[in-house]
């Protein structure tokens, strides 16, 4: 136990340090983060309608979400967006970064890349949503001058999560371009050039190299995009407002309504504490199955 | 030394803070109100009259403040919450219930009495509006909309329909009267074939006879309220009733009627229409008559172009002989936050009057709710070489229905919308609607 008593001090001395120049954060985070969900819990329990006080009604919201279909469908259709954005999107980065590593050294063309990312998302949403108009967007008259009938993208009902979630790929594809970019230059070139010497081929490097090696920063990367996608609201709200009929209505926009639209405060706090509890246990599975936190480089 | 700056600057940064927190409390024996409006259009007209409130006022200023619709209603609510809010507001019908039912605004009856206010001035049925269901006074009005079509003259020139022609349109739900025939007529497709000729291609049409504004949700305002009301339908059969009417055969037949100009082509789908709004589609050309309010002549009129001639219609005549339009009206309330509410009354009472209405109707945006301030506007619209007799007539003719209020106004409407959707796209037919009547009046138990 000498290593302790050595430490002692020296751990005492940095923890008041330390606190000095973790307070600011600390204050922030309590302010904006521990308080607010605190409230947001005890007010799940509430039946509150901003104007008057809360009043305390047990589990009472909470029994009303298990029964309330308009719920049961946003979880659907927020999952349906989730799906298909994180899994076009992920897929479509790996692929773009392994084409920028491989081909390109330019910082031009990695600029270009990231170009979506730095539109503000309501911008967009609004952008696309005119394009896509089906009597006077550009892209619809395209169609009709190539001859195929005019899609009605943010109207119909089967496409509009599909034509939202694909909006914010084109949006997003960039930033987590770069992300796994960055991943795959941190792959050292060594084993590579071990796998070119024993004759891999490019897809036996692919899967048997870069992927495994990429992991942590895969698990990173779905963890965050996940857990943003399942957040996903300014499109919508722009948009579709969450018809037509409920195909939009996602969990958040749901919530939204909720509070904002009907001053059901109480209601909405407590899908919003579901909503907590759904992204939590999503990421603890993804980062225990992913085992992002020990990489195959440490040999 | 450093330090010190930065810690002065910091302790000047406060006070300025604390300092500007306060701002509006009476400095010099004056009293600041602070007054909120959402149309930017407007604030030209509300500012003139805050200037001319000034000069009859030896101790009170006014500041008006506008906001855009969405961030004005959470100012609004935020602002009843923290105490730092508007001392006087614009409201909306869709709003006051809420604020009204939780003691957020201030009654008015013992202002009225003491100050013993005509209010015998304003278009009939307004007053009620703003009353609660016990009849207490809220707001005064303030202005009024009713609805007509909106339509692009060129194309009914070339249909060969004059404006008379246009005017006097009938209307039933078998089949549609002569609104349905010209909405045919006026329908063109891609190989200029109209509507009602033979070899009309439904699912290739270039214009449409009539715009879907989305389904019309729980009210109708502008989409099908003004041919329920000819059936002698409405939501509701009072103000501030607590059952809804949607399981009427009334409003099925209507809805049936509305949605059988998708499945001919003369109107878009839900999924067509679903994008840019009516009035661009009507200034484009992709629309040939869309009934709306009135607060969008001035938007429409300012687009006309060589393509694009806008006139206005009044709604057509229904199986009752009359023309019919919904009638809502916006009012001033008072926050109950408001530290200066005698203030505050003395400046609503100024946007209730002739004074100021007179000067909002001058400039030809929106109707005035006081009878003789109506007529000035009626003559400014003209003056710009607008025709809003189509409008204005409802109120001296009578024909109009009250936007409906309720209590939970917008469970009512989370619950209906969908619905309607539904049936507007086809997906469900008009039986639904019972159901979805089950589930509103449920609200009230």
């Amino acid at each position: 136990m000498v290593t302790t008593v050595a430490t002692k001090p020296i751990r005492r001395s940095d923890f008041r340090s330390a606190m000095i120049f973790l307070i600011p954060a600390l204050i922030g985070f309590l302010a904006f983060f521990a308080w607010p969900t605190v409230r947001g819990v005890y007010l799940s329990f509430t039946e509150f309608n901003l104007l008057q006080p809360p009043e305390w009604v047990g589990l009472d919201n909470y029994v009303a979400i298990a029964g309330d279909p308009v719920f049961w469908n946003s979880l659907v259709v927020t999952s349906e967006y989730v799906v298909i954005n994180i899994g076009v999107q992920t897929i479509a980065a790996l692929v773009l970064a392994v084409l920028l590593q491989r081909f390109t050294r330019s910082m031009m063309v990695r600029g270009v890349v990231l170009l979506p990312y730095l539109i503000a998302n309501v911008v967009v949403a609004l952008v696309w949503f005119w394009l896509a108009d089906y009597n006077l967007g550009l892209i619809n008259s395209g169609l009709d001058a190539l001859g195929f009938d005019r899609v009605g993208f943010f109207g119909n009902e089967a496409l509009a999560m599909p034509t939202i979630a694909l909006i914010n790929v084109w949006r997003h594809l960039g930033y987590t371009t770069l992300l796994i970019f960055a991943g795959l230059q941190a792959i050292p070139r060594d084993v590579y050039e071990a796998a070119e010497v024993d004759g891999a081929g490019e897809a036996r490097t692919f899967f048997g190299i870069t992927l495994p090696l990429l992991r942590p920063v895969l698990a990173f990367v779905l963890v965050i995009t996940l857990v943003g996608a399942f957040q996903i609201f300014d499109t919508i709200a722009v948009t579709t407002g969450g018809g037509p009929v409920d195909a939009t209505r996602a969990i958040t926009y749901y919530i939204y309504e909720r509070a904002f639209g009907r001053f059901d405060f109480g209601y909405a706090s407590a899908m919003s504490v579901i909503l907590m509890l759904i992204l939590g246990a999503v990421a603890l599975i993804q980062l225990r199955v992913l085992r992002a936190n020990d990489s195959d480089l440490e040999r | 030394m450093k330090r010190i700056t930065i810690a002065s600057t910091a302790a000047v940064g406060i006070v300025a803070l604390l300092a500007g927190c306060s701002a509006g409390a009476p400095s010099d024996g004056k009293v600041t109100l602070s007054y909120g409006l959402w149309d930017s259009n407007q604030l030209p007209a509300y500012e003139q009259c805050a200037a001319d409130f000034e000069k009859t006022q030896d101790d009170i200023k006014v500041k008006v403040e506008q906001v855009g619709w969405d961030d004005y209603w959470n100012k609004i609510t935020t602002g009843f919450v923290s105490g730092e809010n508007f001392d006087v507001f614009t409201s909306h019908v869709a709003f006051y219930p809420e604020f009204q039912a939780s003691g957020q605004v201030l009654p008015l009856d013992d202002y009225i009495a003491a100050d013993k206010l005509d209010t015998s001035i304003y278009q009939d049925g307004l007053l009620e509006l703003w009353q609660d269901p016990d009849g207490v006074q809220y707001g005064l009005p303030k202005d009024f909309d009713t609805i007509a079509l909106f339509y692009n003259s060129k194309f009914t020139d070339a249909a060969g329909y004059t404006a008379d022609d246009l005017a006097s349109l009938t209307w039933n739900p078998q089949d549609g009267g002569t609104y349905e025939d010209v909405i045919a007529h006026l329908t063109v497709d891609a190989n200029g074939v109209r509507g009602d000729e033979p070899g009309f291609d439904k699912n290739n049409v270039a214009t449409y006879g009539l715009w879907m504004e989305a389904s019309g949700g729980a009210d109708g305002q502008t989409q099908w309220s003004f041919l329920t009301a000819s059936l002698g339908w409405s939501q509701t059969d009072k103000p501030w009733a607590d059952s809804y009417n949607y399981d009427a055969p009334e409003f099925a037949d209507t809805i049936s009627w509305w949605h059988s100009l998708v499945e001919k082509g003369y109107m878009p789908s839900l999924e067509a229409q679903t994008g840019i709004s009516w009035a661009d589609q009507l200034i484009a050309g992709k629309a040939a008559l869309v009934p709306n309010g009135s607060w969008m002549t001035g938007y429409v009129f300012d687009s006309a172009s060589d393509g694009f001639a806008p006139a206005i219609a009044a709604t057509p005549v229904g199986p009752d002989g009359k023309s019919w339009s919904m009638f809502n009206g916006l009012a001033d309330n008072i926050a109950a936050t408001t530290k200066h509410p005698d203030e505050a009354w003395e400046w609503l009472k100024y946007l209730a009057s002739t004074d100021c209405q007179d000067v909002v109707a001058d400039a030809a945006v929106v109707f005035p709710a006081i009878k003789t301030s109506t007529e000035k506007a009626v003559a400014a619209f003209e003056a710009k070489g607008v025709d809003v007799a189509a409008f204005a007539d409802h109120v001296t003719d009578g024909t109009t229905v009250l936007y409906p209020i309720t209590d939970h106004k917008s469970d009512v409407n989370a619950t209906m919308t969908p619905v309607m959707e539904a049936i507007m796209s086809g997906k469900s037919g008009t039986d639904a609607l019972i159901a979805a009547n089950d589930q509103v009046n449920a609200l009230f138990k």
